[in-house]
């Protein structure tokens, strides 16, 4: 065994024994937050135990309930590696969100155009152009960063509000369904340009995608010499320019894949789930992948896990609406909180 | 025309009250060495805060300093993770943001709907300006005369600039970013309470739509400097203004593309100054002080 691989095997070992220990920390980590939140809810007159106990029997405690899960999971996982994927060089993508809306319009106008298209090469068609969308939507803040103009952090933020405002512009305006009265949305999608779904479930093919980008995520960072590269400018950036890695490059491209990634995510909300395009696309999808990513510190499996955690949080909201009459964005309280926890970990930990 | 011109200058100084405040807020943050991405939540929990505050009290002034204390004791979370904990400024400026979604809805969901009497406008009537926005101005001026003439901002802005030097030197940066960041949250919160209380006169989930976010792009738009960043709030409250009034005239323009303006706006004057003028921003911005251990 070369020495190299006699190091790598150590490494691996260490990973393992770190991941147990972490998977342990991260549970204690997670305890102390349900904790704070249920102190939250109490001060605002509710009782946790039945809200929590509300969500457990609603998600985890039924075929149904679980079923849901994975279907949040599907756009959680998605726009979560449409963060990890240029976080791999220090870039912050906080704009998946944005970029899902646009791989949505732009999927939205493949089934809205061609239609007629067998259902095969209609559903590909849409898969293409939702990625290029959300590809494109986050390469303009990846030209401006690799530029040197304007930091990717605060254009993909921006870009957030644009993508939304321009959906809205087309189910207001020239999408709106003409029998659809007062309502904005656009007209049904025809029958082909709906993924197929997993027998009675809402589970659809999403999942696969997901779990596809999730694999290559995975497999081109450890295995490929892109990976290698990339892991390059993220350890020294200095080092990598010196030895040729065209890093501008490596930017816009970055953000364009991973913009693509929440693209499709967009792509499949709209096909399988609305079957048509509405502002209330996403109940904040991209940002709780921002989320994900930084709980699962870009790890492929963490990142499954963690989707996992905020799908359930996430579907709680919609059932902590329903039996406890509180407003759906009050998870994105417990959401702030696992993050405060994750973030304000003593150093030693990390 | 004369008419439009005027409704815009007046609608433009009236937006661009809370985005100076924020801007401030931001401005003085960063000029200790911190990015506060978490404005956003700050001026929702300003907003709410107040709201509710002038609702049942029936006192919009009360609700204004209500807000402000909410700004800054929320900003606090925070200052916390960044300064004690030395955490990810981003990332735990994202996570205040969400918990101020989450917080201000919960908090203001009760009092959907409600009615206040908002802020008095002020004489001379022909503006009709509350006292918010007439503070608004003498307040950039005091910042910057804090920030360039005083011992305290000349620390403040040496922390920003060198945080192991200005502890050499025998200060204290941790308590001096703690300070720059309870101040920060107060403006915050003002600028929150203005959008309720001020401009809207009634509360409604993420009110602040991304207003945050202008205003730190605003800060680097205005290369730190509070006199400069007067001029950045009232180019960005004409944007929101123009919106107003070329719906009000019935121009034939989507207001959902209307709307896009302080966006791109943002982006367009971050593109063409962020990149030529980074050399204004404090030399430690965004780092974490590790203490000289």
């Amino acid at each position: 065994m070369s020495s190299s691989a006699r190091e790598a095997a150590g490494a691996l070992s260490g990973v393992r024994n770190g991941r147990l220990e972490s998977l342990a920390r991260f549970g204690g980590l997670f305890a102390l937050a349900l904790g704070v939140f249920a102190i939250v809810l109490l001060v605002f007159g509710k009782n946790p135990l039945k809200a929590y106990i509300d969500i457990f029997s609603g998600t985890l405690a039924s075929g149904y309930g679980f079923s849901e899960i994975l279907v949040k999971m599907i756009p959680l996982m998605l726009t979560a590696v449409a963060v990890a994927v240029p976080a791999r060089i220090w870039l912050i993508n906080v704009g998946g969100e944005g970029q899902l809306f646009i791989g949505a319009l732009f999927a939205t106008w493949g089934a809205l155009t061609f239609g007629s298209l067998p259902s095969w090469i209609l559903l590909t068609m849409m898969f293409l152009l939702g990625f290029l969308g959300g590809g494109v939507w986050a390469a303009i803040s990846g030209i401006l960063r690799a530029r040197g103009w304007a930091s990717e952090t605060i254009s993909t933020l921006l870009l957030n509000y644009v993508a939304i405002l321009l959906v809205n512009y087309f189910v207001f305006g020239p999408w709106k369904d003409p029998e659809g009265v007062n309502y904005p949305q656009t007209s049904e999608f025809v029958s082909g340009a709906i993924l197929p779904a997993l027998g009675a479930t809402r589970v659809h093919l999403g999942l696969v995608f997901a779990l596809v980008a999730v694999m290559l995520f995975a497999f081109v960072l450890a295995r490929t010499r892109w990976g290698l590269e990339m892991r390059a400018i993220g350890g020294n950036q200095e080092a990598a320019r010196r030895s040729g890695i065209p890093i501008a490059r490596y930017v816009v491209l970055l953000m364009f894949v991973g913009g693509g990634i929440a693209g499709v995510a967009g792509m499949s909300e709209v096909s399988a789930i609305q079957g048509r395009l509405r502002p209330s696309l996403s109940p904040g999808y991209g940002y709780a992948g921002f989320l994900i990513s930084w709980m699962a510190a870009g790890h492929p499996l963490g990142i499954v896990a963690a989707s996992f955690l905020l799908a359930v949080i996430t579907a709680g909201g919609d059932i902590l609406q329903i039996t406890q009459g509180l407003p759906a964005s009050v998870v994105s309280i417990l959401m702030a909180i696992i993050l405060f926890v994750v973030l304000g970990r003593k150093a030693g930990m990390r | 025309m004369i008419g439009f011109l005027r409704g815009l200058l007046a609608g433009s100084i009236h937006a661009g009250t809370p985005l100076l405040y924020a801007t401030l807020g931001e401005l003085i943050s960063e000029r200790a060495g911190i990015v506060n991405l978490g404005l956003e939540g700050v001026m929702l929990m300003g907003a709410v805060v107040g709201f509710v505050t002038a609702v049942l009290t029936g006192s919009a002034a009360l609700g204004v300093v209500a807000a402000a204390l909410a700004g800054g004791c929320f900003n606090m979370v925070f200052a916390f993770l960044v300064i004690t904990r030395r955490a990810n400024q981003l990332a735990s400026g994202l996570a205040l943001m969400f918990c101020g979604v989450g917080l201000s809805a919960l908090l203001g969901a009760p009092y959907i709907g409600s009615q206040v009497q908002g802020l008095n406008e002020l004489a001379p009537p022909i503006l009709n300006y509350d006292a918010l926005v007439y503070l608004a101005v003498p307040l950039a001026l005091l910042v910057w005369w804090v920030l360039f003439s005083t011992r305290w901002g000349l620390i403040l802005r040496a922390v920003g600039e060198n945080p192991t030097a200005a502890f050499a030197a025998g200060k204290n940066p941790h308590a001096l970013q703690y300070q720059a960041l309870f101040i920060a949250g107060l403006l915050g919160g003002v600028a929150g309470a203005h959008l309720s209380l001020g401009i809207a006169k009634t509360w409604a989930e993420w009110m602040t739509a991304g207003r945050g976010f202008v205003a730190v792009a605003l800060v680097i738009f205005s290369k730190w400097d509070p006199l400069r960043a007067l001029a950045g709030a009232l180019l960005f409250g004409g944007a929101i203004s123009l919106q107003l009034q070329m719906q009000a005239r019935g121009v034939p323009i989507s207001p959902f593309l209307l709307d896009m303006l302080p966006y791109l706006l943002s982006l367009a004057v971050l593109a063409v100054w962020g990149g030529a003028r980074r050399h204004a921003a404090p030399a430690s911005l965004g780092r974490v002080f590790q203490g000289t251990e």
